[in-house]
């Protein structure tokens, strides 16, 4: 099928809920005022490793307007994960609602609920606790030492090394061996690429709203990329029936993984049912960059072998992830840091990969879109253009030469899943060699390189053009599942529930654009109702790239299948064989000609004949990952007298399959491409001696806006992926992984020096400079 | 501007127009005019950072666009305030909000109203801004979700649209 047979996929459609969120509606999760309802804050431990010897609330309870004050004495004691993950989930169990013991400055101390946020404010401050201070560890390379323990209680659960500060591991996973590794490499590249602390970002802080329904079931509303596996955690660490919880996602204010985690919504619904009130506990800013999660600061080694003629001999990738105090996520990222990069290129003989997750006494990271693949593919894509330079081979050239083709497979893919085993599979579309060239052509490249070669002779500012490859998955195959209901009502439009959760992405809007789609009806028929575990039929939610490709897949299977229904009642209708019969712009048409409007067909269902309601449902998991593919361009400017990197222009081509609208897969694009420059220029966490993070606010924490960006173009390479939901294949997560090492190639280009530690701050420009003088 | 003074329970009474009705309200002195808009129920000025950085709570007060979330609310008193609620509704959006949604530029759209309230105190000044002009009037109204391509662009549209008027 090509894009132009499409009438509602592939079209710059309005998405659905903008004009109302630019009207200002109460749409988001603390937009709503609830009578009765309470404040609650956690009073957050100003230690990285302390013991609580003795606590006294005495003099908090009596402060005007608190209702309660719990600790860990309160509070069941049930080891779980907060990593908003399937089950079972690949994260450790060690984490505690409250615990006696702390684990970094920010971690929870005890929760306090009062009539205003000044009260329990106040209660915080006259809760009196006798700490016992231990010695703490911030560098996961002396953690391993196992010197000091951050997981020494007996009962958590499956941490692999408690002793030695590892929450996760992957020993060396031999992929390939065809030969005594780096005996053919005629070059041999190691380097070592660093990440620190990034935090999300996202513009909504972490909110969540309990309450009991007439029933006195928990109601959570909650800004959450994941409401069913926060129904499951929070009955698992309070100990109820699921049943007893409902879970609603509001609109939610971004999220890019810090909400894939439960973070509020237990202790809140623990204030909740202690007081049989209503409770909101909202996270301020500072608590955002502290408390919620970040993405796991890496040190990556890569070790490559290179021929002359461009063959890739061997690869070797060791990660080290810095996971703070709690192993969320641990062990999937760091897999995905060799899963989502290894099989981009071909390598000949031997392919290893390695790693670990390693606790310290400093904030907790978690999921971040690009989830290991941006660490990983800063080292990957930097060595690319080292390796080429040492063969002297036109880096474009290189890559072209050894990106995975159509039809091929890597061995990554079975031996990599997310915390498993991965799936067998062959690429099924990819469209890089277009967006290679067409990126080049946008950014002028050849052109470019020949006229900066000139210019940066003379000048103070020179120039330079880098580029990048990469990929990233759809969905995790035979994990990730979804599923859709959808009914049809009277006057021929439908009503689609579906678990899938849009965190701002528009994925409302695409799903509702396939299903239109499938039922040859416009997309304003469709009325969306997402994320709400009583109605909504389930979904694993946001994350993993998964919502076009799983949820997608779900969406058309239902719409199929009511599509089915309604033909056969409108067989009965016009007395023609099914097979005669199509939908078309709400009718089902005849090859004779004749024809029965959907509305007529709805009324016959409901009222006149065979009463029964046209509805079904469906779920789909994907059986394979196809990762989507982009090329990524950088032309930047370095002042060698002040180190400040500018970045003039950025393309950035992917090939998400077909983009179902095109208008929000630029978006996506547009982005992560801008949350990547961030990182490469200016995110990073300032941390103190004892752990304290000193740039918890957006002052001081930089994240780019409109002044700092300048030229960005993303482009969509039109590909066909036969896996996916009208040709469909991811595109969130893949753009961040570009702008880190295509600027780091573009400032090799421009001055000569090779950065391995982000961001590219003026400071470290200067130094490099300098020592490369 | 009068003299505020507290009542008995120590709130200050201060009246103000809020999107063109006269509000007649009593503040405590701690409160902040973010704090006082979303109570009355104005939902639609978020709280982002309420330090002043992110500009989410972006509202017009008499002409100006201000961050609410640094004013104390009792700086409302006599004012004339305009919020996103103010602009337009879904029935009858005002151009600024039609080209935010026509052009993509609304993807969880939490920042969206500040920015759109930025946006309009930009194009009452400068009806055919150039794009750097776009660039310094929206430099204080962050974004995570968009990288700013498609702001700039529905500001581009919002200024042509309005100048057809």
């Amino acid at each position: 099928m090509s894009e132009n047979n499409f009438k509602v996929v592939n079209k710059r459609l309005e998405k659905i809920d903008s004009l109302s969120l630019a009207c200002g509606k109460p749409m988001f999760c603390d937009d709503i005022d609830i009578k009765n309802m309470l404040y609650g804050k956690i009073m957050f431990s100003p230690y990285p490793h302390a013991i609580i010897k003795n606590i006294d609330v005495s003099k908090a309870l009596k402060v005007k307007g608190v209702k309660a004050v719990v600790t860990y004495k309160d509070v069941p004691r049930i080891p779980h994960t907060t990593a908003g993950q399937g089950y079972p989930e690949p994260s450790s169990y060690d984490t505690y609602m409250l615990d006696k013991k702390v684990r970094y400055v920010g971690d929870r101390v005890c929760a306090v609920a009062a009539e205003t946020l000044e009260a329990c404010e106040e209660a915080i401050s006259k809760i009196e606790i006798d700490w016992e201070v231990l010695e703490a560890v911030f560098d996961p390379f002396k953690a391993m030492e196992g010197k000091i323990i951050i997981h020494d209680e007996d009962d958590s659960k499956n941490i692999p090394d408690a002793k030695h500060n590892i929450a996760a591991k992957v020993p060396d996973l031999v992929m390939l061996k065809n030969s005594e590794p780096f005996s053919e490499a005629e070059y041999v590249v190691e380097n070592t690429y660093e990440i620190p602390y990034l935090q999300h970002c996202a513009i909504e802080p972490h909110t969540t709203i309990t309450y009991l329904d007439d029933y006195d079931r928990l109601i959570i509303r909650s800004s959450t990329q994941v409401p069913f596996h926060v129904r499951r955690i929070v009955a698992q660490t309070l100990n109820i029936p699921l049943k007893k919880i409902r879970v609603i996602k509001p609109r939610i204010g971004g999220g890019f993984g810090s909400k894939q985690e439960i973070l509020l919504e237990d202790i809140c619904s623990f204030l909740t049912l202690k007081t049989k009130r209503p409770v909101k506990i909202e996270y301020t800013r500072k608590d955002v960059f502290v408390s919620s999660r970040t993405r796991h600061p890496a040190v990556t080694k890569l070790k490559t072998g290179v021929k002359k003629d461009g063959t890739i001999t061997d690869m070797e990738l060791d990660v080290t992830l810095n996971t703070g105090a709690y192993g969320s996520h641990a062990l999937t990222v760091l897999m995905c840091s060799g899963s989502h990069t290894l099989p981009m290129y071909k390598v000949k003989n031997n392919l290893k990969f390695s790693g670990r997750s390693v606790y310290t006494n400093l904030p907790v990271a978690g999921a971040y879109r690009g989830y290991g693949a941006t660490q990983a593919f800063f080292a990957l894509e930097s060595q690319m253009d080292i390796m080429a330079e040492k063969i002297g081979m036109d880096p474009v050239e290189f890559r072209k030469r050894n990106y995975i083709k159509l039809g091929e497979s890597s061995p990554v893919f079975k031996a990599m899943g997310e915390g498993r085993e991965g799936v067998d599979q062959s690429i099924t579309s990819i469209g890089l060699m277009e967006a290679i060239d067409r990126g080049l052509k946008e950014i002028k490249w050849y052109e470019k390189k020949e006229r900066y070669y000139r210019l940066n002779q003379k000048s103070e500012v020179k120039y330079g053009l880098g580029m990048a490859c990469m990929m990233q998955g759809s969905g995790i195959a035979e994990i990730d599942m979804a599923s859709a209901t959808i009914k049809m009502n009277e006057d021929g439009s439908f009503n689609l529930l579906i678990g899938a959760t849009d965190l701002g992405t528009g994925s409302d809007t695409i799903l509702a654009q396939i299903a239109a789609e499938t039922l040859g009806v416009e997309l304003n028929d469709i009325i969306v109702y997402s994320s709400d575990t009583d109605i909504t039929p389930f979904d694993v939610g946001a994350y993993a790239s998964s919502t076009t490709f799983v949820s997608g897949g779900a969406v058309k299977k239902a719409a199929g299948y009511v599509r089915d229904m309604i033909i056969e009642d409108a067989s009965k209708i016009l007395k023609e064989p099914k097979e005669n019969l199509k939908v078309e712009s709400k009718y089902v048409v005849s090859k004779t000609g004749k024809k029965v409007s959907f509305k007529e067909i709805a009324n016959t269902a409901f009222y006149y004949h065979d009463q029964h309601q046209i509805i079904a449902s469906a779920s789909h998991y994907g059986r394979t990952s196809p990762p989507p593919f982009a090329a990524h361009f950088a032309e930047v400017s370095v002042n060698t007298r002040t180190g400040v990197v500018d970045i003039i222009n950025y393309v950035a081509c992917v090939d998400c399959g077909t983009a179902i609208n095109p208008t929000l897969a630029e978006g996506q694009n547009d982005g992560a491409v801008v949350n990547g420059i961030g990182h490469t220029l200016s995110e990073s966490f300032e941390i103190s001696q004892n752990g304290t993070v000193l740039n918890a606010n957006f002052r001081r924490y930089k994240i780019l806006s409109t002044k700092d960006i300048s030229e960005i173009k993303s482009i969509i390479i039109p590909t066909y992926e036969p896996e996916g939901p009208y040709g469909a294949k991811s595109v969130s997560e893949i753009g961040i992984n570009g702008p880190l090492p295509a600027i780091a190639n573009a400032i090799y280009d421009a001055v000569k020096i090779r950065l391995f530690k982000a961001p590219f701050t003026p400071d470290k420009v200067l130094k490099a400079l300098k020592d490369s003088k | 501007m009068k003299k505020l003074l507290k009542n008995k329970e120590g709130l200050i009474e201060i009246g103000f127009r809020l999107n063109g009705t006269e509000i007649k309200t009593s503040v405590k002195p701690n409160e902040t005019l973010l704090e006082l808009i979303r109570r009355l129920g104005y939902k639609g000025t978020k709280k982002g950072c309420d330090t002043g950085d992110c500009g989410s709570c972006t509202i017009i007060i008499d002409g100006i666009a201000k961050v609410s979330c640094l004013l104390p609310a009792f700086y409302a008193e006599g004012k004339e305030i305009i919020t996103i609620e103010g602009l337009g509704d879904v029935s009858n959006p005002h151009p600024i909000q039609k080209a935010y949604a026509d052009s993509g530029a609304v993807q969880c759209g939490f920042c969206i109203p500040g920015m759109i309230m930025t946006t309009k105190f930009l194009l009452d000044r400068k009806p055919k801004p150039s794009d750097s002009d776009i660039k310094h009037a929206l430099d204080g109204n962050l974004c995570r979700c968009t990288g700013y391509v498609k702001q700039i662009e529905a500001v581009k549209i919002a200024a042509s649209k309005i100048n057809k008027k």
